[in-house]
Order: C-alpha cells, then structure tokens, then sequence
C-alpha cells in the first residue's frame, strides 16, 4: 500500500489524539504488598502470596502510591478526588496473577486537569481526562514462534516481579486543534509530561525502561466535521520518537485507508520502531467486557482536603517555570535552549551542575560530545552510561589541569565503554597531563638534542619554529604534556622570548 | 481423666493447665477419635496427626518451663480447609487445589498456633464455600452425626460434625450467607458470624469478598466466646480488617443475663416454607427470654425478603473474579499441558475438569450479572437492596438490642434430597443471609428438638456491628436455661457413633 504523503493527509483530514501514558512509580514497595521493586533483580525474586494472586492473599495499598498520584494530579492542575475506589479490571492474562488488575473505573483518583506544552515557542493545552492509579502486569517472554507474542511460541516465561508495581495512568481528553502539528503536539506532551514526572520525583520515568509507556489513539475527521472518526491505538510507544513517528504514521495510513473508500477498523496496533509503521493486533473475535465492579478487598482511597493542600505545598518548581528560569541563567538564545530541550538534556545539564561542574562546561559536553555520542548510537542522552556525576568529575579534571580536552574526550569514550569511571579510566588509560616538570623537562632536552637545527633557529628569534619541538614533546609524551606549558619550558631552556 | 474429648474447650484448657492432664493427651485421645469415627463422618479432609502432637508438646514444654499459657492452650481444633496453612494442604473442598500445598499460614492460623490451640487437620466443606451441604464437595460428603444419612449443614459441614461427632472441641468456620450458623443449627452446636472485619480474611480462599467472614464453632457458647478473643482483632494484611478493640465477648457470655434487655423477633422470618417444630421451637426460646426478664417486640424488616435473591447476585459476582485465579498457571491442577493445547485451552481445560457444577454455575452467574448492559439491572441493583437491608437492620437496632429468629426454616435435609434443586438448597440460608449483606454480628446456638424428626433446631441471635459481646449475653442465659431444663445439653442426646 502506497501511504499518502502526510501534507496530502493533512489537507483533507483533521487529526484528533488520545494518548494514555502509564508511569511507573518509584516507590520503594509494590502498590499493594511489601515486595521490593529493584529493576533488574533475579525473576520471581521480589514476590509474596499477594503479587503472585496465592488463594487467600489480600492487598493494602501502598500509602505512597497515593502520596504520589495525588501529587501528580495536583501537578495536572486536576481536582483530586474526596473519594474514590479501586475497581477491579477482569480478564485472562498469563502475566496477570489474579486474572483481574486492581485498577480505578469510575472513580479515578485526580481528574479534569491540563498540561500545557510549546511547540515551536507557542503554548498547546493539552486537556487531561484523569490520572488513575493500578497495578503492572508480570512479565511474559514467548520463545519460539516468529512473532515475539504468545500464540505461536513454544513456551513463554512468567516474570511476577513487576506484578504489583504501582502504575499511574494520564489519560487525555481528545486533543484536537493540533492540526499539521499534532505528531509534535504528542512528542512535546509525552516530553513534558515525563520533566514534570521526574521533577516531582515520583519516577525516573525512563521509557528505554518501560518505566513510562504511552499508548497513542489517532482518528481522522474531514476537515470542517464535528464527529470524530473511528480511531485506532497503537500500544506501547517506547521513545518520544516514536511517538512523533507512530502518531504521523497513523495519519498517513488513516489518510491513505480513508482515500481509497475504506473503513478505519477499531483495533490495537504495535509499532515497529525499525521502519516506523504500525500492523494490526491479533483480532478479537469479541469486544472484550472487563466485568468493572468495586475491588472488595479495599477500602475506599479518602484524601482529606487538609493533606491535598499540605502537598499541593510541596509541589516543585514547574518544568515549564523551571526551563525560563534556567534560559535566563546560562544567557541562551531560544533557539540554544530549544536545541538544549530537545536533546533532552536539561536535567542532566542541571545535575552536572550540582555535581560541580561550572554551567557553561556542562553544557558543553552534554550538547557537544556526548550529544555526537549519542546520535551515533541512536539513543537518547539519558541512555548513555555516564551519568552526571561522572561528566562533572570529567570537568572538574580539566579545570584543574589534569586533563586537557582531547584527553578528556578519550576518559568519556572509556567511561561509555564501560572501563569504569573517569579516574579509573585515567589510572588505566594513563591518560593524565605529563606535568612532572623534571620528566617533562628531560624530553625538552631530548627534542632541542635531536633538532639542533630547529633549536638554533629558536635561539636566534624565530620563535614560531619552536612549534616543530612542542609537536615532538607532545609526541613523545603521547598527548599528555600541556602544549602551553611544553613551548615555555623550550623558549626559557632557549633563552628566547614568547 | 475420663474421656478428654467430652470436655469443653474451657475445661480441657483448664486441665491442662493445672496439669491434670497433658495437651499431648487431649491431641492424642482427639486423634484416637477421629480414628474410630470419621470414616463413618467424613469431617475431616486432611487430619495433621504429626502438627498436633508437635503442637500439644511444645505446649506441655511451655507449662513445664512455668510459662504462662493462653486461655485455649493445648486444646484441640478443627479447621475448615478454606483457610491457608503452610506446609499442610489446603483445598477448599475443590479438585482445582487438590496437592496444593501453600507456602504460608493464614493470620486465623497463625494466631490460633500462637495461642497454643492445637490444629487437628482440615475440615470437609461445598466447594469454595458454595452450599448448604457440604455435598458440593468434590472429597465427597459428610454425615451429621445426629443422623449420618443427613446433611450437616453447610458450607462448614465437616467443622460443625467434628464437634457434634466430639472429634473436636473447638472448629473453625466460614460465614458468607450463613456456612457457620446453619451447620451449627442442624447439628445442635453454636457457631458464631462476627462482625464483617473482626476476622482477618488475610489467608481465607475468597469466595465472596465482602461478605466471607471467619468466625468460632465450638459446643458451648462460652467456648466460642474464648475462640473468638484468639481469632480476632485488627490485622494490617486485611484492609477491610476492623482497627478498633474487640468486644468483651468472653465477659459477656459469663455474664449471661438478658434481664432488661429489649429484644425484637423478625416477622419476616415465619410462615410459608418454616418447619412447624422448628417454628414451635423458636417460639419456646422466645418464651424463655421472656422468663429470663427480656421485653420481646416484633420487628419489621421488609427488604429482608429481597436478600436471598441481592445475595445470589453479589456473592456469584465477586466469585467470578475471584476464582478467576485458577488458571493452572501457578498452583493446583493443571490438566492438558501436554505440549499440544495453548496455554489458553490448558486454563479452559483445567476450568473444566476442576470446579464442580455448583460453583461452574455460580461463575455463570456472576460473570453474566457483572457483563456490560447487565451490571446495573443486576449487581447495582443488588447493591441497592444491601443498602436497605443495612438501614432496615439500623431502624431495628435502635428499638431494640438484639433481633431473634429461627436461624434456618427446617432441619437436616437427607443427603441428596436438594443435590438437583439448587433453589430448594439456597433456601436454607434465608435468615443468615441478611446480616452478611449488612455486616453485623449473629450466632445460632441449639434450642431444641423438632418434634417430628428429633433433630437439632438453632436459635439465631443477631446483633449490631461490633456488638457482638451481645450475642454472647444473651446466648449463653438461653443456653443455661435450656440446659437446666432438659437436665443436660442438647447434644447428649445424639446417637452415640
Ligand atoms: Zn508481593
């Protein structure tokens, strides 16, 4: 199928997105029993009779799940519930010990709410219909079979270790108006929606991770029609990318289905991150029925209004309010903090910072060299393994003449190779400025004894030939003399003047 | 001693802790009746004869170091197999678990061990707690001892003929609609439904969430009083667990007096479907408490009527869910994983072969009452009527202090005569009903014989939310008065097995 082109779409449709983004939150136990949440950890490791749904277990809610969801409400500009449920969400799932996920219906926990996001320098509400807290799936892994999914697969394997972790699902309200810019719309909510996320602490919220997952719903209308169209929902979109990227595909092939007198089949999809497209979910033969009734194990979720304020107190700096006030600070133009933003790196910028490092050098690396990084590597910058700390530790080198920039660039390729951090690279690499001035001493003598010609020249004025010696100082240092340093030291041992 | 297993809790308690006997002596006399009874009854499931007497000795250790030792220390217990026990089986009267070992004890458990009550094993019941029978187990099922070709009542069938069998002196039940007042009734024992949330469910194999409560069966009210104080209280592993101090029920069922207390009969239990010995019965026991000095009113609660048919819509719903976790992917049977069916088709096939035809058809039910464009006319409405039920018994409960009833409309059934007609069978739960809908406290504890069968008749007692100590109060001055005037309590006058 030949897509239209997407300014073919646009000029006869009108796109219209939903977009619901589950977050992981951070909390150190699960949403309804004590099992820890360490990422990574051995499966089946961090699971008890309530996570693994054993006959008789019962849940408690983990008290700050909800500190966190009402706080993230809050941050939503949402009304926050005086009194809500959990209800109970009913299907069969491998991954899902009880067969039903402990979720909120009816009764969500924050609601009516908006985020405001800028795209190219103008602000775009994006309504919010609810935030709602419930519990993560385990974690299946089908082996065998071609598709990677369950039917087909020769086995799969249960993970309950992620059962039970607490999830905060944002949904929106249809977000329309966005026009040709609405793939954007939907990265710039999804970026802004993770700054506020982790500006409140509540999550690392990192994608690569799974620790934040958005689902995409596109329609399309004629251009000038009140009622939407039928939409799709492509599950799972991993990567701000790729939620630009899934969203304009759906408008394409909308576009393209619409064009040729088809219909828009309400339906699931996957997108595929190697080539940008969608396909179809497995059909189901029947609308699922989740059976929603009130979870009989808990007890209602009452937030009194005294504490709702006590943490509406608490809220941190907005990213929003936090990016004009950072722009102000380092003196950058827009167009310098857009391209700060839009690789990402604000809060790594800010937390090298802290860690030490002087603003403009922070700024420099993350947007220089490891910006390079990460684009040959095609990650995000929050995905390269060095953190902060480490850049600053890099940085802090430099200014105190331990490394120059060529040096310092070869710590950070060890640092991202894994060979440890910055002065373990160093200490391995030998990697540290020759500033022994007996050492660095002896090769001046070497080079002006084995350059007699050269030195002659330098001693009879010619100054700018001293820069043959420092080029054979610096080789025989490999690299790791000061070059400024290196030509002193031969005027002076030349009796010439710089 | 003579025979250890005619003794109440309380004075098998009390002998073992002057040390007239030993708790190893109370296990074992227990278990040398099991052995000689329970092919013929059937109560048991599981009989944990190595725990018991592992148990009974660290209880005599304990005395024999001067350790203070509880109330209920070394005496006997049967429990019903709905409540998990690390290491021991635990079925729920169900295929689908059978070989299920959990790896973890129930609080109810726990704290019965703590307490030095020693387990005997595990207890028949209908499937997931599904009946009035106990014939719904798929293990087979139980005799009442009274008359072993009759139902002992159910779902707690196999506890309530534990104790009127005296294979125990205390038992363990559950209460969804009435699975610890009815086998009570139809065995002439006492059996107690505390307060929704006094019992911690943490532990107890759900069958309908917000209406299963664990409760104490034993043959003597103040027997149940003492087993109460073990088992309840607030458990953080429960949310819906109550946080506030038990009532003072032991208090209360040694006070026993009724004298100035406003008592009010339920009209809407009488009449059409009521056996007349059973009705004649009640009305003596009315009588009675008139005598003891109570003022006995008449009550209406008209929402009770629409109960039966608000229970069968809530209970199925939540079960639905509930047993929705038996999928064969974790734990129990697992029928068809022979590298040919989906892992779907082996969950469907396993659904098959292990759930019985009551509780296939109580999913049914509830999956049908919880679809979309049905929850409303069906659980919501159901809903509804559990509001009014809650205000009728509010209404009622600020006349008077506790409310009386028959506490089931007939005696034991013969086993088999309801097994075909489910409606007939879901009757018997007509007047316990009420207060799991609403949540507050009711006990039945024996009130006679019914002239035209000779067996057992209960007299339910139904009290406030976390009033239960009442029921105790007046529980045990009927019991006094009764027993003085047969000359002995009802169950002497069981046929020896
Ligand atoms: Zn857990």
């Amino acid at each position: 199928m030949d897509l239209v082109s997407y300014e073919d779409a646009l000029a006869s449709y009108d796109p219209v997105m939903g977009l619901e983004v589950h977050v992981e939150l951070g909390t150190n136990t699960k949403m309804f029993c004590g099992c820890a949440t360490t990422f990574g950890a051995e499966p089946n490791s961090q699971v008890c009779p309530t996570c693994l749904g054993l006959p008789g277990s019962l849940p408690v809610v983990n008290a700050t799940a909800v500190e966190s969801a009402v706080r993230i409400g809050l941050a939503l500009n949402c009304e926050i519930a005086e009194w809500c449920r959990f209800a109970r969400k009913n299907y069969f799932y491998p991954d899902m010990p009880k067969n039903f996920q402990t979720s909120q219906y009816d009764e969500p926990i924050a609601f009516n709410g908006y985020l405001d996001v800028e795209v190219d320098g103008e602000t775009f509400r994006v309504e919010i219909e609810r935030a709602h807290m419930e519990e993560d799936t385990g974690k299946s892994t089908h082996v065998g079979g071609a598709t990677g999914r369950i039917h087909g697969a020769d086995h799969s394997l249960l993970d309950y270790n992620r059962a039970g972790i607490p999830l905060i699902e944002i949904v929106t309200k249809p977000i329309e108006g966005a026009g040709e810019r609405a793939p954007e719309v939907a990265k710039a909510y999804v970026a802004e929606l993770r700054e506020l996320i982790r500006a409140l602490g509540v999550s690392e919220a990192r994608m690569e991770l799974g620790q934040m997952r958005c689902d995409a719903n596109v329609s399309l209308r004629p251009i000038g029609r009140e009622k939407y169209g039928t939409r799709s929902e492509t599950k799972n979109v991993n990567s701000l990318r790729s939620v630009e990227r899934a969203v304009r595909f759906e408008i394409q092939r909308h576009a393209t289905v619409l064009k040729e007198g088809g219909t828009i089949v309400q339906e699931t999809r996957h997108f595929h991150e190697d080539d940008g497209t969608t396909t179809a979910g497995r059909v189901k033969e029947e609308a699922e029925d989740y059976r929603y009734f009130p979870e009989p194990d808990l007890v209602p979720v009452a937030p009194s209004r005294d504490w709702v304020e006590e943490l509406r107190g608490t809220l941190p700096e907005l990213p929003r309010v936090r990016r004009r006030r950072v722009q102000a600070d380092w003196g950058l133009s827009d167009h310098e903090m857009q391209s700060v933003l839009n690789a990402g790196a604000i809060d790594l910028i800010l937390e090298t910072i802290d860690a030490g490092a002087p603003a403009d050098a922070a700024r420099k690396w993350w947007m220089g060299e490891l910006s390079r990084r990460a684009n040959e590597d095609g990650v995000e910058l929050s995905a390269l393994a060095i953190t902060p700390t480490e850049v600053a530790r890099v940085s802090a080198l430099v200014v105190e003449g331990s490394l120059n920039d060529k040096l310092a660039r070869q710590v950070i390729e060890g640092v991202l190779g894994g060979e440890g951090d910055p002065d373990t690279v160093v200490e391995k690499r030998g990697l540290r400025i020759v500033s022994d001035e007996g050492a660095l001493g002896t090769a001046v003598d070497e080079a002006i004894a084995a350059n007699p010609g050269v030195a002659d020249k330098i001693r009879d004025g010619k100054v700018a030939a001293a820069g043959a010696l420092v080029g054979a100082v610096m080789k025989a240092t490999r690299g790791q003399a000061d070059a400024a340093r290196v030509k002193d030291l031969i005027l002076e041992k030349l009796g010439a003047q710089g | 001693m003579s025979d250890l297993t005619r003794l109440t809790a309380a004075e098998t308690a009390e002998a073992v802790a002057s040390g007239k006997t030993s708790a190893v002596e109370v296990a074992e006399a227990h278990l040398a009746r099991i052995d000689a009874v329970d092919e013929k009854v059937h109560a048991f499931l599981h009989v944990d004869r190595e725990g018991a007497l592992t148990a009974a000795r660290a209880v005599d250790d304990k005395r024999a170091k001067g350790e203070t030792l509880g109330p209920l220390a070394g005496v006997p217990l049967a429990l019903k197999d709905v409540f998990t026990t690390r290491g021991i089986p635990t079925t729920v009267g169900s295929k689908i678990l059978e070989g299920w070992i959990p790896p973890y004890d129930a609080t109810l458990t726990r704290r019965l061990k703590e307490a030095g009550v020693v387990i005997l094993g595990k207890t028949n019941m209908d499937e997931f707690a599904m009946g009035s029978s106990t014939e719904n187990s798929a293990y087979g099922p139980t005799g009442n001892p009274w008359d072993l070709t009759r139902i002992p009542g159910g779902s707690g069938g196999g506890s309530s003929a534990a104790l009127a069998s005296y294979q125990a002196p205390l038992a363990i039940g559950t209460d969804t609609g009435g699975s610890i007042r009815q086998p009570a009734a139809v065995t002439g024992t006492v059996g107690v439904k505390p307060t929704y949330g006094a019992v911690s469910r943490y532990g107890l194999v759900a069958f309908s969430s917000s209406l299963d409560q664990g409760g104490p069966c034993a043959r003597t009210v103040l027997d149940a009083a003492l087993l109460h104080e073990v088992i309840a209280g607030h458990d953080a592993l429960d949310s819906t667990s109550i946080d506030a101090p038990v009532p003072a029920v032991v208090e209360a069922a040694k006070l026993g007096n009724v004298k100035g207390m406003r008592i009010g009969v339920v009209k809407e239990f009488s009449g059409e479907g009521y056996q007349p010995g059973v009705e004649q019965r009640f009305r003596e026991a009315v009588e009675l408490l008139r005598e003891l000095g109570a003022e006995v009113v008449e009550i209406s609660c008209p929402s009770f009527t629409y109960a039966l048919p608000a229970y069968y819509l809530i209970a199925p719903s939540e079960a639905s869910s509930n047993l929705a976790r038996f999928d064969a992917m974790r734990y129990g049977l697992r029928v068809g994983d022979d590298a040919t069916h989906s892992a779907e088709e082996v969950t469907a096939l396993t659904r098959a072969a292990g759930f019985g035809p009551e509780v296939k058809r109580r999913i049914m039910l509830g999956t049908y009452a919880l679809s979309s464009g049905y929850y409303d006319a069906y659980y919501g409405q159901a809903q509804k009527v559990r509001t009014l039920i809650t205000q009728d018994f509010a209404r009622a409960f600020d006349q008077v202090d506790v409310l009386v009833s028959p506490t089931t409309p007939t005696t034991a059934f013969p086993i088999g005569e309801r097994a075909d007609d489910p409606m007939a069978m879901y009757l018997a739960d007509l007047c316990t009903i009420p207060s799991n809908l609403a949540g507050n406290a009711a006990m039945s504890l024996p009130c006679g014989l019914a002239p035209e069968d000779g067996l057992p008749v209960g007299l339910q007692i139904i009290a406030p939310t976390m009033a239960d100590d009442r029921l105790y109060r007046v529980g045990s001055a009927v019991e006094a008065a009764f027993t003085a005037r047969w000359g002995h309590p009802l169950l002497e006058e069981a046929p020896s097995l």
